[in-house]
Parts: C-alpha cells; sequence; structure tokens
C-alpha cells in the first residue's frame, strides 16, 4: 500500500477543499472532510482510472452520492490531473465555473455522475453495475453516500435490487458521521444500525474506521473479492475531520471559513504533513 | 411607508409560530431542512410540532395529507424543486384525489436556488402541478403577501402548494394590504400592454414598465400571484383593455404562469402574447440577477419582449 | 386466544368474504382475484373481531381506520365491509361499473368504510403513519391497520415509511404483509427477491412476527402481541398462497388478474358452500 502517498494525498486534498470553498465563498467543508480519506484511498491507490482519457470505458466509475461534498473530489481530480497542472483556482459555485456545487457530469472532466438529489447514487450505481455484467466488462463502481440519505426510500430500492442481481462489482462506501443538515442522524431519522439493514437486505457489510487509510485500502480489497452480492462498507467518519474547530460540529455543513479560520486550518493541516 | 424588508426564511418561521399558536391542529413537517427552511425557530418553539421526516420526501408528503385524516392541518416543507418532482403520485393520491389537506411549500423555485446550481433549481415544479385537480398554486412576491397566504391556506381546507423564494426580498405591499385566493393584484395600471408576473419577476416587471414609460408605453403590471385556478376574469380584462400580453415567470415557459394565461387568452378573447421564463434549459450555478439575465427573465429582456408584442398589435408583425 | 367458536365463526366469515367477492368479480367478469383471496382471513379477524367500527356511522371519530395499501384487492374488502352491513350486498354487483361505488381500487370518497384512497402501490404504509401520527398528536388512541402487498415491498417508499414509523414510535400502527410470493410479472423471488421480509423489517426497528395467514387464530394472536407493544410500529407478515380458498385461481400459474366467468362462479360458490356447511355441522 502507498501508505505515504496516501497521507499526503488526503492532507493535500483536504487543503484544496478547504482554499475552495474559502476562496468561492461557499460551499460545504465538514461533508468533504468526512470523506477525504476515503477519497484519498480510491483514487490514490485503488480505482483503475486514466486522468488523460477520463472517458475512458473500462475506467472505475466513482458515483458521489452525497453531491454537496464535492469540493473534495474536485480536489483529487485536480490532483490526478483530471485538469492538466493542479487547479489553481476553482470558482467552486461561481458563475460559468467548471465547478457546480453539485457535481454534473459532462461538465466537469473526471465526475462520472451527476448528483444532489439525495438518494440516487445507489440505484445509480447499481444500473452502471448493472451495464457492466451486461457487457461483460471487469471495472467496479463506487458509490459514496451520506448517512442521512439513506432515510430516502429510493437508496433501498437500489440495495434490493442490486442484491436480487448479485452485483458484486458494486461496492457502496456509507459515510457514517452521525450527522445530516438538520441536526443528529439519531434525532431525526432513526438509521443507526446501518450494518444490519444492508446485511438483512442481502449485502455483504464491511465496517470500518474511515479515516483509517489501511483498513479502508483492506476493506476495498475485500470487496473487489467477494462474489454473489454487493458490498456495503460503512465508514464511522467525523464530519469535518481534520481541523479540530470543525470536527463533529454541525455548523461545518455548510459554511465559509473566515480569513482566521482559514489561516489557522493551513498550519493545522500541513503540521501532520509535509511540504504543499 | 412600506417596512423594512425580511427575508422569507424568516417569516415562514415566525408565521408558523403564530398559526400553531392561534390553532393547535397545526402540525409541521419538513425533510431535513429544518435549519435551511427557517423552520427552526419553529422547531425550537415548539419541538413536539415539528416533524422532521429525514431525508424522505414521498413518505412526508402521503403521510402529512393522511394525517389531516385525524385533524391535523399539515404544513410540510421541502425545496421546490423535490416536492414536485419526487412527490407528485403522493400530492396526486394522499391529497388531491383522497380530498384531504395538505400545505406544501417548496422553497428556493427556479434561479433562486442560485448556487445550489442545475439539480436544485426547480423550473418546472408548477409545472408537473399545474395538470393536477383539487389543487391551488401559489407564488408571494413579497414577504407580507406570504404571510397573508400562510395563513390563508392555514384556514382553507383543501390542497396546496406555495413556492417560496428563501432569501431577502423587496418590499412590495403595505401591511394592510387585503388579497383573495385566486385573484391577480394591479400594481400599476396602463393601457398599452399588461405584464403578467409572479415572484421574483414582478419586480423585473415594474422596472421594465418604467424603462417602457420613458419610451412612452404604458403598460399595467399584475401581480399574479395565483397560478391555479389562474384569474380569468382578470386575464380576460387585461386582454380586452390592453390588447397585448407578456407574462413574466421564474419557470420553465413550457408549463407554467405563461401557459396557464394564454389558456385563458386562447379560449375568450386572442391577443398577441409573449413569454418570459426559462425555456428549455436547466439552471445552473449563478446568482439570481446573473441567472436572470442569463435566461432573458430581466427586465431589459421584459422591454424587449414588450415591443415585440406591442408591434404584434393589430395584425401588424414584429 | 380465540375460542373454537370464535375460529369457526372468523373462518365462516372468510368463507363468506371468498363468496360474495367472487359473485361480485363475476359480475364484472375479471379483475385481481389472487390478492384479493390471500388476504380474506386477515380481513375477517380485522372486521369480524378486532376493529372498532361503527357500519352505521362510518365517519366516527374514534373508529379504528384500516389503510388497503394494497389497493388493487379492494374486492375482498368491500365483501367484508358489505357483509358488515356498511352498504347493501347488492351494491357488490356493481363493481368496477359506471358510477359505482366500488372502483377497482380503494376510494376513501366513494365507499363507505373505506378510511383511505389507495391504487398507487407504496402509498398505503405512509398514510398509515400520517394516520396514527395524527391520531397521537390529537389525543385519539384508535389503532391504524395497514395491509401491504409483497411484491409493494420494491417500492422505497415502503421503507422511507418503516423509518419514520420506528423514529416515531408509532406503537398504534399495526401493518400487515401479505406475503403470497406473487406479483404481476411472475414470483416475488424471480422479479425482485424479498428475502426475509420479517428480518428486514425488524432491523428498520419494527416488532416483526411471521404468521400462517390463513389461520385466523394466527392473525389474531399475532395482532393481540402488536397491541401489547409499547413504543414500536408493528408488522405481521402474513405467509399465504395467492387466490387461496379458490381453486380455479388456485390452478393457474400466475392468478393476479383473471376472467372469472358465470360457470367458475357457480363451481367456486357451491365448492365453498359446502365447505361452509360442513364448518357448521363441526359447530353443532
Amino acid at each position: 500500500m502507498k501508505t505515504e502517498e496516501v497521507k499526503k494525498f488526503a492532507d493535500k486534498l483536504r487543503y484544496e477543499a478547504y482554499r475552495m470553498v474559502y476562496e468561492g465563498g461557499d460551499g460545504h467543508p465538514g461533508p468533504a472532510f468526512s470523506i477525504a480519506d476515503i477519497i484519498a484511498v480510491l483514487y490514490e491507490d485503488v480505482m483503475k482510472i486514466d486522468p488523460e482519457n477520463p472517458d475512458w470505458l473500462d475506467r472505475d466509475r466513482l458515483i458521489l452520492s452525497k453531491g454537496h461534498a464535492c469540493p473534495i473530489l474536485y480536489a483529487a481530480l485536480s490532483e490526478k490531473g483530471y485538469y492538466g497542472e493542479s487547479v489553481e483556482h476553482f470558482n467552486l459555485r461561481k458563475l460559468h465555473t467548471t465547478f457546480q456545487g453539485h457535481p454534473v457530469m459532462g461538465k466537469t472532466p473526471g465526475i462520472d455522475m451527476t448528483s444532489g438529489s439525495l438518494g440516487n447514487g445507489i440505484p445509480i450505481g447499481t444500473g452502471m453495475a448493472l451495464a457492466a455484467k451486461l457487457q461483460n466488462k471487469d471495472y467496479r463502481t463506487y458509490v459514496i453516500t451520506g448517512d442521512g440519505e439513506l432515510q430516502e426510500g429510493v437508496v433501498w430500492e437500489g440495495v434490493m435490487i442490486a442484491a436480487h442481481h448479485q452485483l458484486d462489482n458494486l461496492t457502496v462506501l456509507v459515510d457514517h458521521n452521525g450527522w445530516q443538515s438538520g441536526g443528529s442522524l439519531k434525532e431525526t431519522g432513526g438509521v443507526d444500525e446501518i450494518d444490519s439493514k444492508f446485511a438483512s437486505f442481502g449485502w455483504k457489510i464491511l465496517h470500518i474506521d474511515g479515516h483509517d487509510h489501511a483498513a479502508i485500502k483492506a476493506a476495498l480489497m475485500e470487496s473487489a473479492g467477494q462474489k454473489g452480492s454487493p458490498t456495503a462498507i460503512i465508514c464511522d467518519c467525523v464530519k469535518g475531520k481534520g481541523l479540530s474547530f470543525m470536527e463533529n460540529n454541525n455548523d461545518w455543513h455548510k459554511k465559509v471559513p473566515t480569513k482566521e479560520q482559514f489561516e489557522a486550518a493551513r498550519g493545522l493541516i500541513e503540521e501532520e504533513k509535509h511540504e504543499l | 411607508m412600506v417596512q423594512e424588508s425580511v427575508s422569507f426564511k424568516e417569516i415562514i418561521g415566525d408565521a408558523l409560530i403564530d398559526l400553531a399558536r392561534e390553532d393547535s391542529r397545526v402540525l409541521v413537517f419538513d425533510a431535513d431542512l429544518v435549519n435551511a427552511s427557517g423552520l427552526r425557530k419553529f422547531a425550537e418553539k415548539y419541538p413536539d410540532r415539528l416533524i422532521d421526516c429525514g431525508i424522505q420526501e414521498a413518505n412526508m408528503v402521503g403521510m402529512a395529507a393522511a394525517a389531516s385524516e385525524a385533524g391535523v392541518i399539515p404544513f410540510a416543507h421541502t425545496f421546490a424543486a423535490f416536492a414536485a418532482r419526487k412527490c407528485v403520485d403522493q400530492i396526486f393520491l394522499a391529497a388531491c384525489y383522497s380530498k384531504l389537506d395538505l400545505k406544501l411549500i417548496g422553497s428556493d423555485p427556479g434561479v433562486t436556488a442560485a448556487t445550489n446550481g442545475g439539480s436544485h433549481q426547480g423550473m418546472e415544479d408548477m409545472g408537473i402541478l399545474m395538470g393536477l385537480n383539487n389543487i391551488t398554486l401559489l407564488e408571494p412576491s413579497d414577504g407580507i403577501l406570504f404571510r397573508w397566504m400562510l395563513r390563508e391556506v392555514k384556514n382553507t381546507p383543501g390542497v396546496f402548494y406555495i413556492r417560496t423564494n428563501r432569501k431577502e426580498e423587496r418590499k412590495l405591499y403595505e401591511g394592510d394590504t387585503t388579497f383573495q385566493l385566486g385573484k391577480g393584484n394591479v400594481l400599476q395600471d396602463g393601457r398599452d400592454v399588461t405584464i403578467i408576473a409572479s415572484g421574483i419577476e414582478v419586480y423585473e416587471a415594474l422596472d421594465a414598465a418604467k424603462l417602457l414609460e420613458e419610451k412612452g408605453i404604458s403598460v399595467r403590471v399584475v401581480d399574479m400571484f395565483c397560478w391555479r385556478p389562474v384569474d380569468k376574469e382578470l386575464v380576460i380584462r387585461c386582454a380586452k383593455e390592453t390588447g397585448a400580453i407578456v407574462t413574466a415567470e421564474n419557470h420553465a415557459t413550457s408549463t407554467g404562469l405563461g401557459s396557464a394565461v394564454a389558456n385563458v387568452v386562447v379560449n375568450n378573447c386572442p391577443v398577441p402574447m409573449e413569454f418570459i421564463g426559462v425555456t428549455e434549459r436547466f439552471g445552473e450555478v449563478g446568482s439570481i440577477a446573473f441567472l436572470q439575465k442569463k435566461f432573458n427573465m430581466d427586465a431589459q429582456s421584459i422591454v424587449k419582449k414588450v415591443e415585440i408584442v406591442i408591434g404584434r398589435k393589430g395584425g401588424r408583425q414584429a | 386466544m380465540l375460542s373454537k367458536d370464535e375460529i369457526l365463526r372468523l373462518n365462516l366469515f372468510s368463507a363468506e368474504i371468498r363468496k360474495a367477492t367472487i359473485h361480485a368479480l363475476s359480475t364484472a367478469g375479471s379483475g385481481h382475484i389472487g390478492g384479493a383471496m390471500s388476504m380474506v382471513e386477515t380481513l375477517a379477524v380485522l372486521y369480524g373481531k378486532v376493529m372498532n367500527v361503527d357500519p352505521q356511522n362510518p365517519h366516527r371519530k374514534d373508529r379504528d381506520r384500516f389503510v388497503l395499501s394494497k389497493g388493487h384487492s379492494g374486492p375482498s374488502l368491500y365483501a367484508a365491509l358489505a357483509l358488515r352491513g356498511f352498504f347493501p350486498l347488492k351494491e357488490l354487483e356493481t363493481l368496477n361499473q359506471g358510477d359505482t361505488i366500488l372502483p377497482s381500487h380503494a376510494d376513501r370518497n366513494k365507499t363507505p368504510g373505506v378510511d383511505f384512497s389507495t391504487g398507487s402501490l407504496g402509498q398505503g404504509i405512509s398514510m398509515a403513519a400520517g394516520s396514527a401520527l395524527g391520531a397521537r398528536y390529537m389525543g385519539n388512541s384508535y389503532y391504524t391497520y395497514c395491509i401491504l402487498g409483497d411484491g409493494e415491498c420494491d417500492e422505497g417508499q415502503v421503507w422511507e415509511a418503516a423509518l419514520f414509523c420506528a423514529q416515531h414510535k408509532l406503537d398504534h400502527l399495526i401493518a400487515f404483509v401479505d406475503y403470497n410470493q406473487q406479483q404481476l410479472d411472475g414470483s416475488v423471488e424471480e422479479v425482485c427477491h424479498l428475502g426475509d421480509l420479517r428480518l428486514k423489517f425488524e432491523q428498520f426497528g419494527w416488532y416483526a412476527q411471521e404468521v400462517d395467514g390463513h389461520e385466523v387464530s394466527q392473525i389474531y394472536e399475532g395482532i393481540r402481541k402488536a397491541q401489547g407493544q409499547t413504543g414500536r410500529p408493528s408488522m405481521i407478515i402474513l405467509r399465504t398462497q395467492k387466490g387461496w380458498g379458490c381453486e380455479y385461481a388456485l390452478a393457474q400459474p400466475i392468478c393476479h388478474h383473471l376472467p372469472i366467468s358465470k360457470e367458475i362462479e357457480q363451481q367456486e360458490i357451491e365448492r365453498l358452500d359446502r365447505e361452509i356447511e360442513e364448518m357448521k355441522r363441526g359447530m353443532a
């Protein structure tokens, strides 16, 4: 495993995503930080992709069902070279920008699916995985979904049909950070015990620390070897992970850092890591 | 004098608190947008009367309508984009067809979703619901009207959908203005053309009217806050008296206010018409003003359409 | 526990519901016989024993509510309602005719005793949730009962409602899935495998049981246990056979919707009459 590279990559993504929101003056930093490590492992160490050829038919697919967390994905695509040199000005959520408030396929190279209307990622991923099977392609489809999002009924339609078609080429990563826009998950929507819910629908379940790179890698490898059923990896995550004042503070669901907060973060993120 | 402007987001919380205080039957549902909608205030005041359903719009709408069978007056909120797209079958069956009660509020319609971008810009919510029966479709242009609307739908049994901006809004009406469901409001009279507008487009229409006055064109401006049923009597009167109509809406022109007005015009007193709104395109990120300009929904675009429609009066072609 | 006499009485009621349903369907010429037949025992227990309803006053405020989420199975519900006196039995002969009060899918504005309009699958359970929530909020203690189809559980809305009801501890909601293993396009296993439904609902936070859906005593016991629950909604999975109690329907590979001739009606009703006679002899 590329331990060092992934760690560096994750730090860099957090920084870039934060910068993007700060400079853009709008966006969702908390949800983005929550999945930074998952995105880092996927793009740096697992997914079969070709940044110079983003539409390569045999590439692995990623659907960011929680589309509002897109800054972290834009950062990853930028660092992987989808846009040549790393992007200097993302102009997130600005007029005419390539980097919209929610991912738009066709508009942003490297985005495999448009999202932003919660709940749709798993059924769409199911469709992509089914298409791969029907065409005898061996790429994998990854879906990153929020935990709050599991309240959407269409999620369970997708979950049911993916199990029915035994889509072992589909891996869903649940960003289980316990928060949703309106407040804590427990108070709002009762989707605790996610593991057993997916299991009762016939899925292979793995449960990991969503910030432990080795664990993420190992789970992804295990899901790749799974036969006869799709895999759900429940990732225990901390919303806003990486910045102490953002961690588990739901105010950061959608919030722009002040200049001081941005500067502070610069030090914080950089402290644990290497030169940017 | 017209009072200070406030955001719709504040109004919804305050107004529903008032209604809840006066009427114990009022129950409010939301789909994980309590913090975004302005209903947090309500939730703090009445924690047991705000049902946060989580991210599940279809279930919320079906449930809210059914709760009215037990005597509840159900208000429900989600974004306008999802209110119609995700729930049309539930609105139809559980509310309209069942003849139960539902007061559904869709926020951030059309370009007012601004930086949330294409997925969140509901350009089609009213159009989707326009085809249903037993539903009243409303869009306030200012806070006074919005407050009145909330009270009116609370007091009137039946199914209502209100699409509303969440953001700060200019003020239009005095606090003592009276309104009537199904009746448009003539904001200024004129002879040469009528602009029938709704929501944020009312302000563009008023600005356009000013620009046109300078060119010697006398413009009548109507705030048609009730799209369904549309004020047939007023539309006919405007067609007869001004001989040309331009509609302006923050919505797809294929199925919205313009279509509703055209339906009346064509059936009763055909006059030249032009349409302002979103035509054959999806939303995208940008400020409201930017998008209004880009989608040809700003005052300048209305001026152009008015000039075209006036050119067509009396059989002349522009 | 149901007494032996009560079991017999409810079995007789079931047979009467079947007769009236088949008669209604043959008058119409065809209909959703399979799903109508498979839930008959549950209707018999609900309308013959459990539910607090008043046929003379179908809108009485404190009555128990019933939602037929599988709205296409209206005919057997209508039969049960007619036999209970909500409207004359003669009305059953107008099923699906123009201006009838008995449309193929349940309609609260047309049929006395029907509490909610259904027919778009997946929605009934949300209505039941709203009914239970509204009752609790308004300070009423009546129960809401709801029957879902098994294929209907393919709908995501069912699982939205499942999460909601558990979160909001709707213990006056008692739902059933008529697990008859068939949907319109074929067997549930082939179309979209539902797996262990009881387990699924358990994992969604419900008190879930599984009973033989053609045994009135088991259904009744299930409801009693469900009524004993506090703080969570109840699901009773009914193991049933689609078309049960109608030999003609049972003989078809798929019996979701079938033509019903007068001859078939006659054969089935004669057979049911013989069963009724036997039951009555047992009673005597």
